[in-house]
Parts: structure tokens; C-alpha cells; sequence
């Protein structure tokens, strides 16, 4: 296994277990962060291919990574926010009513 | 000689550095409390930003620490901070725990396989990168200058969503 091989492998590793985390956990904020895992996973993967590749849309594309979870988290906090005043739970299953 | 056994140990620290992130992402599931689950993530954080050092990416670490570790994460700390949650003796995990695990061995296996065929090699040497922060600059700014400008309409368009968000929250409640 060379170097390659094992970085790809753990990015690999993390956004899987990122993706396990967003479906078996019951925690919203838990969710949340297992979702910032995945983003890790992806980043370390796009790191890795520029290093191969040396060149840098590798890097850029971290960058834009970087900013979309900004984004995402400054989003996503607030509606989490709303979602415990109403329901006092971080308990995905209190908020079966919001399915259509 | 002196060159090979510095490349050995920055081999040994780089596997080092994935074991510990792997290992904060497995504590991620196992945890109950989400401030320790955030400790956790602050971990693999801080492992993969150890990991692009070794790499030579000293400013994707940079901003690894400065971003997701000080700024995403502090908010996501304060906030469990503000609300005080203790997750109660309920169900940890959801009725889809049999189902995740097994799509996850499932997923693993497959991209195992895809991965195990050996790669091309990379450029160049461990902790050498044909570019630094000012040839990454150039050609973000020149070749992307796009996408860098998209980037502050999506941060604009993020402050207005959450301002509307707030606004939400401030609406009095009747009936």
C-alpha cells in the first residue's frame, strides 16, 4: 500500500463513517458534525489527488469546500436553534410531524 | 541517509495522524454526549490539519486549524454550550442501526476494491508540492476567479437566509 492508497483509504474510511453518523444517530447536533466528517473525508481525498496530480483545483476546490460548511453550519445552527424551542428535544424522533 | 530516515519518520507521523483521525471519527458514533462528540470532531480536525503539514499543504492546514477547528467548531461548542442538552437515558442509535452498519461494510468493500488496484504515483516526494500558497493565490484568482466570486454571493446569500431565520424565530406565536 503506498501513500496514495492510504490516504484515499482513510478519507474513504471518514466520510463512511460520517454517512453511518447521519443515519444512525438520533442527535441533531450529532448529525450535524458527523455531516462536517464527510466534509473532512472529501477534503483529504481532494488533497490527496493534488498532490498526485500536482496541480491546484485540488486546493481550490478545499478552498470552496471550506466556505460551503461555513455556510452550512451558519444555517443550519439557527434552524436548529428554532427546532429546540419548540420541542425542548435534540431527539430526531420529536419531530416525526414534520414529514409532508 | 539522513533524507531517508526523515521520509521514514514523516511516513511513520502521517500514519500516526490517520489512526488518531479514524479514531476520533469512531468515537463519533460511540459517544453519547455531544459536547464529547464535538471533542472528537475537534480531534480527527486537528489530526488531518497534522495531516496536510506532513503533506506540504502548509496552508490548507492553516486553514483546516483556523476554520473548521476555530470557527466552525467553537460555534457548534458554544451552541451546545447554550443549550444545555444532556442527552437523556433514551435510544442512542435510530431503528436504522442494522441497515447503516451493514451499508457501511457494504460501502467500505466496494471502495476498498476500487482503491486497492495500485495508483499512479504522485508528483512529488512527502511534504513537497509543486505549488505554494502563492501559486495556489495566482491560479485561484486568474483560472477561478469565478468561482471565488461565487463564493462571496453564496456567504451574502447565507447572512440574509439566517437574518430570515432569526426573524422566524422573533415571530410572536398565537393560538
Amino acid at each position: 500500500m503506498d501513500r496514495t492508497q492510504l490516504l484515499v483509504g482513510v478519507a474513504v474510511a471518514l466520510f463512511s463513517l460520517g454517512l453511518v453518523g447521519v443515519i444512525v444517530r438520533r442527535n441533531v447536533l450529532v448529525m450535524l458534525m458527523c455531516m462536517e466528517l464527510m466534509l473532512n473525508g472529501v477534503n483529504l481525498s481532494l488533497v490527496t489527488f493534488a498532490q498526485q496530480t500536482g496541480t491546484t483545483v485540488g486546493a481550490v476546490l478545499v478552498f470552496l469546500v471550506f466556505v460551503v460548511a461555513t455556510v452550512e453550519i451558519a444555517l443550519a445552527i439557527p434552524i436548529v436553534l428554532l427546532l429546540v424551542r419548540s420541542k425542548r428535544t435534540l431527539d430526531l424522533g420529536a419531530y416525526n410531524d414534520l414529514k409532508g | 541517509m539522513i533524507d531517508a530516515l526523515l521520509g521514514g519518520v514523516d511516513t511513520l507521523l502521517l500514519v500516526l495522524c490517520a489512526g488518531g483521525a479514524l479514531a476520533g471519527a469512531a468515537l463519533m458514533l460511540v459517544l453519547r454526549q455531544p459536547m464529547r462528540v464535538a471533542m472528537a470532531l475537534i480531534a480527527t480536525m486537528i489530526f488531518l490539519g497534522a495531516i496536510y503539514g506532513i503533506l506540504g499543504v502548509h496552508f490548507i492546514a492553516a486553514f483546516q486549524v483556523l476554520i473548521y477547528v476555530g470557527a466552525v467548531m467553537l460555534f457548534m461548542v458554544y451552541v451546545i454550550m447554550l443549550l444545555e442538552v444532556r442527552e437523556s437515558s433514551g435510544p442512542r442509535y435510530s431503528r436504522l442501526v442494522v441497515p447503516g452498519i451493514a451499508g457501511l461494510v457494504v460501502l467500505l468493500g466496494v471502495l476498498a476494491a476500487s482503491i486497492w488496484k495500485p495508483l499512479p504515483p504522485p508528483v512529488g516526494a512527502l511534504g513537497q508540492t509543486s505549488y505554494g500558497i502563492a501559486g495556489f493565490s495566482v491560479s485561484f484568482l486568474g483560472e477561478y476567479w469565478l468561482l471565488f466570486e461565487l463564493t462571496s454571493v453564496l456567504l451574502v446569500a447565507a447572512v440574509v437566509a439566517a437574518l430570515a431565520l432569526i426573524r422566524i424565530g422573533r415571530i410572536p406565536r398565537h393560538g
